[in-house]
């Protein structure tokens, strides 16, 4: 069985966010780490894996410098790494990005695809569902959890209220929540090796079925109008108060503005 | 990208979401919005119904807002699956044409709104918070050609560090998923009616049909903190599970709710369901206590929109103070109980 697991370096947007002086985000300040929701996912193509019996092989898309998070997938225990990257891919959205994943799965063989819900960077959720579009396969997003059953797949889908029982038919794309597991350390092992394979780089000219006009930029169908820092309602009045006086304040608060 | 006939797109059609032949409350707070976008713009709402057996739901969406009402009747999109789903949807799309779509940011439309997107062939921004009719570039650029009327749609990232206005200047539709609780539904018309049109692009199962072995409810009898009109929520410096009782007192007497923030349930103090936040939900009460919440970034996201927020935390430097119209630096163990004895005899006396 082969298992393709898509994963996205991010910054850190949980270790505090650093800003330039501008305002603008300092990308250059923050930790990069495997984006959580792709790192459950990885985690549960090595499950099935250590149960069945597998190859697992992580996919990234991004700079030259992605490389780190495949390699720490592979010491995780992926068996191969897949680097997507190329000038003329930068500055896609999420139509473009799925796009290009998408044309680069096509030169590989799969039975299973699993992608992490949603990026901390971006928090969309699209690329995954928009990848199995363009492969014209079966998706099950928001997994909670994951089962293999001959050439099919039984997973936990989870809504707000209830969660399916699905099955799909392989070859399928799974969308795996952060809260499916705990994802695996590296082993000092897996560290050595990981770093000893080589990893697979792939540029424009290895995508296949894609059009130039659909890639990067330029064939991001969404534009960004306007990018800024978040501005926050101003702070009110702020008042150091014993209980009794707090109480009567409050209380002043609410019956000039008709709450009680 | 390859170029679409921009000027034959027209309208602006809501993804009518129904789940179990009730219609949900996120299609009610679309249809307020494109109710106002299509004022703008001079067009129709379309709502676009799908489901099996769902006819009946049409006059509920014209009482919101809906012009007309596009019905995709077949016993295949009984639960919600996204291939049926998406087909009728895309569908819909291609034979009629919206000139913007919007679909809930729910865990229905997250998954079918991308599906749809590549589908048509265009672009989606998710979770918005804030769309607009306006000009893009925003600022005209010499040289480059300014469009007008273009949706622009406003949406956090980076964890609610960063907000970006997204626009899809050259496909159509232009589409976007919504978050819950953000748009304002409109005053129902009693006695609304829509034109109703059926449609059925017809349903041939395929290997991108999943199958569904079971269906599982999560029964709970706690009220939607979406809902609620006060929330009395509590944050970490609460202390515990049992001292949350100071704040179920209050929320009984003011006849509110309480929620929390994501430390709370991350101690198991409370569930999930309650959680405020970049993970939990966006509510915008008209007012909200903020009691022993420090108020980071990811807290504030979800709440910041409320009418009025009174804080309450023993630490003066908590950030939350940052977004509280009434901040109260003190010890909630004191101030609530006797806060929650005023109210109520306050109302009593009334």
């Amino acid at each position: 069985m082969k298992i393709v697991v898509c994963i996205k370096q991010v910054p850190d947007t949980k270790g505090g966010v650093k800003f330039n002086p501008d305002g603008t985000l300092d990308r250059g300040a923050m930790l990069t780490i495997m984006n959580p929701d792709d790192k459950a996912g990885l985690e549960a193509a090595l499950r099935i894996k250590d149960e069945y019996g597998a190859e697992v092989t992580v996919l990234t898309m991004g700079l030259p410098k992605a490389e780190d998070v495949l390699r720490e997938a592979m010491a995780m225990g992926a068996d191969n790494g897949i680097l997507v990257t190329d000038r003329v891919l930068g500055g896609a959205d999420t139509w473009a990005t799925s796009t290009t994943i998408a044309g680069a799965l096509r030169n590989i063989d799969y039975d299973l695809i699993i992608t992490g819900r949603q990026a901390i960077d971006g928090d969309t959720a699209q690329v995954g569902p928009q990848i199995s579009e363009h492969l014209g396969i079966p998706v099950i997003s928001y997994a909670q959890d994951i089962k293999i059953e001959g050439d099919s797949v039984i997973v936990n889908r989870q809504f707000e209220d209830r969660h399916h029982v699905l099955k799909a038919k392989m070859p399928c794309l799974v969308t795996a929540l952060s809260e499916l597991n705990v994802p695996r350390y590296m082993t000092p092992g897996g560290i050595f090796d990981a770093f000893d394979k080589d990893i697979t780089v792939w540029g424009r000219k290895d995508l296949k079925d894609v059009d130039d006009s659909d890639l990067g930029l330029a064939g991001s169908p969404t534009k960004i109008a306007k990018a800024s820092d978040k501005v926050r309602k101003g702070a009110g009045e702020k008042v150091t108060l014993d209980a009794d006086e707090a109480v009567s304040y409050i209380m002043d608060k609410l019956v000039e503005k008709h709450v009680i | 990208m390859t170029e679409m006939n921009l000027e034959e797109y027209k309208g602006v059609f809501v993804f009518a979401q129904q789940v179990d032949n009730e219609i949900s409350s996120i299609a009610f707070e679309l249809l307020g919005k494109a109710t106002e976008l299509a004022g703008k713009l001079n067009e129709k709402v379309t709502a676009v119904l799908i489901g099996s057996d769902v006819k009946g739901l049409c006059d509920q969406l014209a009482e919101y807002g809906a012009d007309r009402v596009i019905v995709v009747d077949d016993p295949e999109l009984k639960e919600y699956r996204t291939e049926p789903y998406a087909h009728a949807l895309s569908s819909v799309i291609n034979e009629y044409k919206p000139e913007i779509m919007l679909v809930g940011a729910t865990a229905i439309g997250r998954d079918l709104g991308p599906r749809v997107s590549a589908r048509v062939k265009t672009g989606l921004t998710a979770d918005c918070t804030v769309l607009e009719i306006g000009d893009f570039p925003i600022n005209a650029i010499p040289g480059k050609e300014q469009k007008h009327n273009q949706l622009l749609m406003t949406r956090p990232a980076f964890g609610g560090n960063t907000i970006a206005t997204i626009a899809c200047p050259d496909n159509r539709p232009q589409m976007a998923t919504v978050r819950a609780g953000v748009m304002q539904k409109i005053e129902p018309k009693k006695g609304a009616k829509a034109e109703v049109v059926e449609y059925n692009p017809g349903f041939t199962p395929d290997n991108k049909y999943v199958e569904i072995l079971d269906i599982v409810k999560e029964v709970t009898d706690v009220v939607d903190i979406m809902d609620a009109k006060i929330l009395v929520s509590g944050g970490r410096g609460v202390g515990s599970a049992e001292n949350f009782k100071l704040l179920e007192d209050l929320a009984d007497a003011l006849g509110g709710t309480v929620s929390c923030s994501r430390a709370v349930v991350d101690n198991g103090w409370k569930p999930k369901e309650l959680q405020v936040g970049q993970t939990g939900k966006t509510v915008r009460p008209n007012v909200y206590f903020a009691i022993g919440i420090s108020g980071a970034i990811q807290h504030t996201a979800g709440m910041e929109e409320s009418d009025i927020i009174i804080a309450i935390n023993k630490d003066e430097t908590a950030p939350i103070f940052d977004v509280a119209d009434y901040g109260i630096v003190g010890d909630l163990n004191k101030i609530v109980p006797k806060l929650t004895e005023q109210i109520k005899a306050q109302t009593k006396a009334k």
